[in-house]
């Protein structure tokens, strides 16, 4: 029995860091979380910054997190409640509209609107979109097989990958190459005719990611956002109860359960190595704690340049994480409203904001909302996907009254000639203007505004240069090469010293693969429980 | 023998053939409420009456209402006797198994009556209103075969099941919502009764209701029923209030272990034989019998239940499966399907099997249960397998063909937060 009263402390109280630590102290490992803010959930948390009013100041919905942690972590028995978005409403500013409710055949009607076309094109997309996430899921919950390991379990594994792809019948092959190497709009033009549709569809190929919808790698991110699944409904987005604040709750309540101690206002200045070995950590406040396991649930850059010496660690390691592309573009701009908008096309009517609002009318809104991205600037007319949480949850707002999450691209980290400091209330106003186009009246009804830049995200809670997922969501850093070749299966050159963030495979969203992941390796590794 | 049986439905505010209908289907005295909320325009017939299915086009939205805010319901349709008079206490308690002298006045109580053979005729809630009053409700008409019964007491029946109109107000909400309108309702038990004033109409709440959440039903006189409706409705405004249906009704219930008759258990009077008879004990009731050493009533079924009490006759136990999701979806998973999760309830038979592939019960309502991301089934397996954990096996069908998936039996109800009866 060590002496020592952890056998494991995870550095960040985020989604996956808490996902980590439970399964750790689910394995019996004596686990301490250890969180620099006052408030778990990292990014997702849900902050009161106005009485009554409940902000998801950062990540706002749940679709892709894995079932196994629902199950395994035990989470309904901690209030898991995963709230049914009934409705999606996609506006132009003219008055067309596109407004899909839980009702299967009146979406194709709705579709039928706008482009008698795409109705059957619209199942034939739902279908084959199925199918490829059909045959890409099961690579979510697998530690990435490494492909320059000689270890017969490794290439059996990449074995396994390949006969896999080997069973797809060719079109749902082609359809996952397609996906995985090439652009949103090259896919969805093969299928829709309408602007307003495709707008829509492609806002989920560049969410969180520097890629335009005719960007090379956007496919990669729309068939990303499409792999979740909520209430066991394959490719839906929930709003949970209390925000994903109210999931992060539930998920530490979780892990307490399983023995786990969470402790708030610890801020990590280092990992205390020795010979090679990881000893424990040393917070900022000159406290050292010490355990033979130290997790890591900070992204890439801090976890091997900035939490250990980089000198500690390979030549190549380092080179790849300095050159892992951050360059987060997304911000949010959260209201709180003293009652709904009014679209003047549905008179009175509120019922469609009961899910997420698409701000996207259409794919050339989209590409040349990027195109001031690529410039260094921000989208003068921004995509946005909103969210009136408020009318599915009513505990997150006085009576009547509103919040509402919008987030908003594009909006890059590295501004040409100025800084988000100085620009931070004018992307502000830049988004109260386009949601006006929309809804006139829209400024008369904000009681309080919040608008959180790439530069706030960094500085509050931590993710480098702002960016959603702790590194973009591109092909050459994803499986066997997120973060960096040859380190995808948790491990660090150092001995006892591992990583679980968004960072790692899967990636971003509030997935908790990757927490999950690493614990299984953790606890395959021995854990070095009271040994 | 005092008999009133005084049928005021047609009272009701609308009048079948105001809705163009041949068919005597009947509105609620809630109707012209109700039918302004339902967008859909489909209704179910439940009791002879209209009953909306879902308001709008998703139930399990109206299911989250309830879970996380509020939800109203009209539950009108439901038979209602008053049963009243000195002797009304001693008739009911010959009647009803449960004992219904533990139920003093201002309470309500579950309850079941039996034939003389022990099996169950159905179910219902007592309300003990007055000292010598009670309203009885149930599923189906039961005027007859309680009033067939009075013989020589000093008691009077009367079906008032059109004369009352009953909403529930059910969900974490419904106490803020209901004591804006009802202070007394932050004091009100469970299975509590009190006495208020909605709108300036008389109303009585009951801390009652079928979903298994925190919540109450009000009962107002039918010539009331859209002020207390206006009143209650007005109340809800901007609490996130939803109306709901009967689909979600039906999820609700079964998280909450509730039987319906005719799909989880059928009424002994009109069974053609036992295999459709179930006892209470068999259902799962045997809580109600606890006190029945100490308990000198002579009760319909009272020799039969002892004596399968004593004897262990029981041939099964109502229990909760809980299908194993690993399992479910390899099944589903190794025949190229994504395994379907659904959350609408079905209700049909559903066979059991223990490890040895024998067939142990069988399940009577199936669901995708939201709260407890899992399939969830009402069932009943042989009183011995009736542990919590143990393992069995449901049937499914995949690919038109029968598959067996892994379950285990739970303690019911499935879901029971704390607030339902804090």
């Amino acid at each position: 029995m060590s002496s020592e009263p952890y056998d494991a402390i995870v550095i960040g109280g985020g989604h996956n860091g808490l996902v980590n630590g439970a399964y750790l102290a689910r394995g019996g490992l004596r686990t301490l979380i250890l969180e620099q803010r006052e408030v778990v959930g990292g990014a997702a948390i849900t902050e009161e910054l106005r009485p009554g009013f409940w902000f998801t100041t950062f990540s706002y919905a749940l679709s892709l997190l894995r079932p196994q942690i629902i199950h395994e972590l035990e989470l309904t028995k901690h209030g898991f409640m995963p709230l049914l978005m009934s409705s999606k409403f996609a506006p132009t500013p003219e008055g067309e509209y596109l407004w899909f409710t839980q009702h299967h055949d009146q979406n194709l009607r709705e579709i039928e609107r706008i482009s008698p076309h795409d109705a059957d094109a619209y199942e034939q997309y739902g279908h084959d979109m199925d199918r490829v996430c059909q045959a890409i899921k099961p690579l979510l919950d697998m530690v990435p097989p490494d492909p320059f390991s000689d270890d017969p379990e490794e290439l059996l594994a990449l074995a396994g990958i390949g006969s896999r792809l080997r069973s797809l019948d060719k079109r749902t092959f082609h359809n996952a190459i397609r996906l995985l190497t090439g652009s949103a709009a090259d896919f969805l033009d093969d299928y829709f005719e309408s602007d307003l549709l495709k707008g829509w569809m492609a806002s989920s190929g560049i969410i969180g990611s520097k890629v335009g919808p005719r960007s090379q790698g956007s496919g990669l991110v729309l068939l990303y956002h499409s792999l979740g699944e909520s209430d066991g409904e394959f490719g839906s987005w929930a709003f949970h109860k209390g925000g994903n604040g109210g999931f992060t709750q539930v998920l530490a309540r979780a892990a307490e359960a399983f023995g786990a101690e969470i402790r708030l206002g610890s801020t990590v200045e280092r990992v205390l190595t020795r010979e090679g070995q990881a000893t424990g950590v040393a917070l900022a406040d000159g406290t050292e704690l010490h355990a033979k396991v130290v997790v890591s649930a900070l992204d890439p850059r801090r976890t091997f340049l900035e939490l250990v010496d980089p000198r500690e660690l390979p030549d190549d390691l380092v080179e790849t994480v300095r050159r892992m592309k951050f360059q987060g573009v997304s911000s949010k701009v959260n209201f709180a409203l003293s009652g709904t908008p009014r679209y003047p096309a549905l008179g009175d009517g509120s019922d469609m904001f009961r899910g997420f609002l698409n701000i996207a009318p259409s794919m050339d809104y989209l590409e040349r909302a990027y195109d001031a991205a690529k410039y260094g600037w921000y989208s003068p007319e921004p995509y946005i996907d909103g969210a009136i949480q408020s009318t599915i949850d009513p505990d997150m707002a006085p009576p009547g009254q509103h919040v509402m999450s919008c987030f908003v691209q594009y909006t890059p980290y590295q501004l040409r000639e100025s800084d988000w400091d100085a620009e931070r209330e004018r992307l502000g106003d830049t988004v109260q203007s386009t949601l006006e186009r929309y809804f006139p009246g829209f400024g008369d009804l904000v009681l309080q505004r919040e608008v959180v830049t790439p530069l706030d995200i960094e500085r509050t809670i931590g993710l480098s240069e702002g960016n959603i997922f702790a590194g973009e969501l591109l092909a050459p850093q994803m499986f066997f090469l997120r973060p960096a070749p040859g380190w995808s299966q948790y491990r660090t050159p150092i001995q006892g010293y591992y990583q679980c963030g968004s960072g790692t495979h899967p990636g971003g969203c509030v997935m908790g693969a990757p927490g999950r992941l690493a614990a299984g390796q953790i606890l395959k590794d021995g854990g070095t429980a009271h040994d | 023998m005092h008999l009133k049986h005084r049928d005021a439905r047609d009272s009701s505010p609308v009048a079948p053939w105001v809705l163009g209908f041949r068919l005597m289907i009947r509105p609620t005295p809630f109707h012209p409420r109700t039918s302004a909320l339902n967008e859909t325009g489909l209704w179910s017939h439940w009791a002879g009456h209209l009953a909306a299915n879902r308001y709008q086009e998703s139930d399990k939205f109206e299911y989250f209402a309830v879970r996380s805010a509020a939800g109203i319901f009209d539950t009108s349709p439901l038979y209602k006797y008053r049963i009243a008079g000195r002797d009304a206490e001693r008739f009911l308690a010959g009647m009803l198994a449960r004992d219904v002298r533990d139920c003093p006045v201002g309470h309500a109580q579950y309850t079941t009556w039996l034939d003389d053979r022990g099996f169950v005729l159905e179910d219902g809630v007592v309300q003990h209103r007055a000292p010598d009053e009670y309203l009885l409700t149930s599923a189906e008409p039961n005027f007859g075969y309680f009033a067939d019964r009075i013989g020589r007491l000093e008691v009077q029946i009367e079906d008032v099941s059109s004369q009352i109109g009953t909403i529930a107000v059910q969900g974490p909400r419904s106490r803020q919502l209901l004591s804006k309108l009802v202070p007394s309702v932050t004091s009100t038990p469970f299975f509590g009764l009190t006495d208020g004033e909605i709108a300036g109409v008389p109303v009585t709440v009951s801390r009652t209701g079928y979903t298994g959440d925190l919540g109450y039903e009000v009962w107002v006189d039918a010539p009331d029923a859209l002020t207390v409706w206006d009143g209650l409705w007005d109340a809800a405004q901007g609490l996130g209030v939803l109306p709901f249906g009967l689909a979600a009704l039906y999820m609700l219930r079964i998280e909450a272990g509730l039987l319906l008759l005719a799909v989880d258990f059928d009424s002994s009077r009109y069974a053609f034989n036992d295999a459709h008879r179930s006892t209470p004990i068999e259902l799962g009731w045997s809580w109600m019998f606890k006190g029945l050493a100490d308990d000198d009533r002579a009760f319909i079924g009272r020799h039969a239940l002892e004596r399968e009490i004593a004897d262990k006759t029981s041939r099964w136990r109502m229990s909760g499966l809980v299908v194993d999701w690993e399992d479910y979806d390899r099944v589903y998973g190794e025949a190229g399907l994504i395994p379907p999760k659904v959350h609408a309830p079905v209700h049909e038979d559903w066979m059991v099997y223990d490890g040895a592939g024998q067939r142990v019960g069988y399940a009577t309502s199936f669901m995708y249960s939201p709260v407890l991301q899992r399939h969830i089934a009402l069932g009943r397996v042989r009183p011995d397998l009736a542990k919590i954990g143990q393992r069995v096996q449901l049937e499914f069908t995949v690919d038109h063909h029968y598959e067996k998936v892994a379950a285990h039996v739970v303690r019911l109800p499935f879901f029971n937060p704390e607030r339902k009866t804090a």
